[in-house]
């Protein structure tokens, strides 16, 4: 289990170079610097402002210094927001980003496999159809279309709701069912064919021949057959949750890490977007790191162990 | 003898989409206090449908009883509720399955699904339980109990996986014991194992077992009594002296001459059944037998036969054995 971890955090770090290095040089191709803007600004303020944050030298140059930088911590001060540091407005924004990421992941596990369940125990009536038809449109339809119909069905319409902000907690409702809606529908669809297989399964007639009641054979023995296939998810539905969030966050205007993200980007602001790109890189990692580990936990089947050779 | 089980006219049927499929259709028979009957028939004749429908395992729908009891120790289990049927299986009647390798559940210790059924039936604390399962696991032959007992399905043999099976129905000492195809799934040096672990459990408990196979050598192993099924009938019942020694009906003879023998050349063919047995969604009027019967009459088309009694404990269920028909030479 150590070595399984330590090698594991290896090649999370390789990875890491590997995004870094991606990331800055895709970056520099964009035309266009953080300091050329509609106003005219004379010629020697620009330069002088290339030259205080380095961007004057060759590209190389400044990847090795950015590097050299980031070993030590330092992620550099904002280009475009001044004396900001890039971490400070990593940590001032990411609260309301991860309590939003939070409740939409637990809002989609317990949905999405409550609806899977009832779907497969009912097999082929109606529960079953009409969450099945559910699915298919959650995993069809893009998420900000689902934000935007929210918003117009439940704000603008109805009047629930809060078009945008994102104080109280009834704000939370339309953004995390905007961001659930397709891991629900994958969740659901996922839990409801791995659980119709458990209920076929020989080891369930064991149980019934056994003389044991039906809750206890649905809790103990096929719920927690049936949810492995989710906990496989729940790394790529992390990713899910988080690049749809930079989307979400914008349409009901919330300011989170998304919304840096993406100003960051039509703002060239170097400095940023590499911060936040290796903040949402780790946590990506992370994600499916604990996944692997969770997967030990519920199948004992799973051992970690390095297989280098062979 | 005194019987613990008795099955009486069991009609059990299945819907499909082309209609209903008539699986078992009047089946009969009885079994006694330690003693060990055999149902063997080939796929599809209704024997697994039989077993547990006795247990009441198989999902309604699609599956209806249409008619028929089973007395199990003086009560009709077919007019118990659910909840009364819950409290009799696994502590009254046990049961194994063919599988051994997908009958036990891959994320649960052995050791608990041992002791889950001795908690419910027999109200024990968990200590309690554990030394019980501990002694079950010895009992099948488990060496090592103690540190099996807290290991996964995944770390047994198949043959290990189907005593613990065996040791799952048996913890709550029930006095029946149904074995689906116990040994199907499993070669043949495991097959015998398997089946000196459940002679000796039941020289030890007096446990009744009805075992259901294909496999006569299994059969010859093992049986007092044995059970001929086809089609869904029981064609002909007799202890297992009389079955092998004196086989009546066609298709028990039919089966007895196809099995190979250790005496043959290599160069003689096997001796089949010719056919297919027949489609019980439209079972015919008369003996299902006869379409693939050597010795089919005009009367076995149109008339399905009544059993014929031969001796006490012999059965057949064939015209040839009626009292009006002429001696037929055996073949």
């Amino acid at each position: 289990m150590v070595r399984y971890i330590t090698s594991k955090f290896l090649y999370m770090l390789v990875s890491l170079l590997i995004l870094i290095t991606a990331t800055f040089f895709l970056m520099k191709a964009i035309p266009g610097n953080p300091f050329m803007s509609e106003k005219q600004v004379p010629p020697q303020i620009r330069e002088r402002l290339m030259e205080q944050y380095g961007l004057d030298k060759p590209v190389i140059v400044q990847y090795g210094q950015y590097l050299k930088n980031i070993a030590q911590g330092d992620f550099g001060i904002s280009m475009k927001m001044q004396n900001k540091e890039v971490t400070g407005l990593i940590t001032d924004t990411f609260g309301a980003s991860l309590k939003l990421g939070l409740v939409a992941i637990v809002v989609s596990l317990v949905v999405g496999v409550l609806l899977g369940l009832l779907a497969a125990l009912y097999h082929r009536r109606l529960i079953d159809n009409v969450a099945m038809v559910l699915a298919v449109l959650g995993i069809a339809v893009p998420s900000f279309v689902v934000a935007s119909m929210l918003q117009f069905v439940f704000a603008q319409k109805a009047g629930i709701f809060n078009v945008m902000g994102f104080n109280g907690p009834l704000d939370y409702v339309l953004p995390v069912a905007a961001l659930a809606a397709q891991p629900i529908a994958f969740i659901a669809r996922l839990t409801r064919s791995s659980m119709l297989e458990v209920l076929h399964a020989d080891y369930i007639k064991t149980a019934r021949a056994k003389g044991l009641n039906w809750m206890t054979i649905l809790f103990r023995h096929v719920v927690r057959n049936g949810i492995l296939p989710v906990i496989t998810y729940l790394g790529p539905m992390t990713a899910n949750i988080i690049t749809g969030s930079v989307v979400i966050e914008q349409i009901f205007g919330i300011g989170g890490l998304g919304k840096v993200f993406v100003s960051s980007i039509s703002n060239r602001d170097y400095t940023l977007i590499m911060g936040v790109t290796i903040f949402y890189g780790v946590i990506l990692m992370l994600a499916r790191f604990l996944t692997d580990i969770a997967y030990v936990f519920v199948d004992p089947r799973i051992k970690l162990t390095n297989r280098k050779e062979g | 003898m005194e019987s613990i089980l008795e099955v009486k006219d069991l009609h059990v049927s299945f819907s499909v989409r082309g209609g209903e499929v008539k699986a078992v259709r009047g089946v009969n028979f009885t079994v006694g206090k330690g003693e060990t009957v055999a149902i063997v028939g080939e796929s599809g004749s209704g024997k697994s449908v039989t077993a547990q429908t006795i247990m009441r395992l198989i999902p309604s729908p699609p599956s209806k009883i249409k008619q028929g009891q089973v007395i199990f120790n003086g009560e009709d289990l077919l007019s118990k509720t659910n909840k009364q049927m819950e409290a009799i299986r696994g502590k009254d009647i046990g049961m194994i399955f063919q599988d051994p390798m997908t009958s036990l559940n891959p994320t649960i210790k052995v050791g608990k699904q041992i002791t889950e059924g001795l908690i419910k039936h027999q109200n024990l604390s968990f200590a309690e339980a554990k030394t019980r399962g501990v002694e079950m696991l010895k009992l099948v032959g488990i060496k090592n109990a103690e540190a099996r007992f807290n290991q996964y399905p995944h770390e047994f043999s198949g043959g290990m996986r189907q005593r613990v099976m065996i040791a799952i129905a048996l913890a709550c000492r029930p006095s029946l014991l149904i074995a689906d195809e116990p040994t199907t799934a499993l070669d043949v040096t495991i097959q015998a194992q398997i089946i000196n672990v459940m002679k000796d459990m039941q020289e030890r408990f007096g446990t009744s077992i009805i075992m259901i196979t294909h496999d006569l050598g299994v059969v010859a192993g093992m049986a007092d009594r044995v059970i001929v099924m086809y089609a869904g009938e029981v064609v002909e019942t007799g202890t297992s002296m009389e079955i092998f020694k004196n086989p009546q009906h066609p298709y028990t003879r039919g089966l007895l001459r196809s099995l190979p023998r250790i005496d043959q050349r290599k160069d003689e063919p096997l001796v089949p059944i010719i056919g297919t047995p027949p489609d019980l969604i439209k079972p015919p009027v008369g003996c299902p037998f006869a379409a693939r019967c050597d010795h089919a009459m005009k009367v076995c088309e149109r008339i399905d036969p009544d059993p014929t009694h031969l001796s006490d404990t012999h059965m057949s269920r064939c015209w040839l054995q009626h009292p009006m028909a002429q001696e037929v030479q055996s073949s």
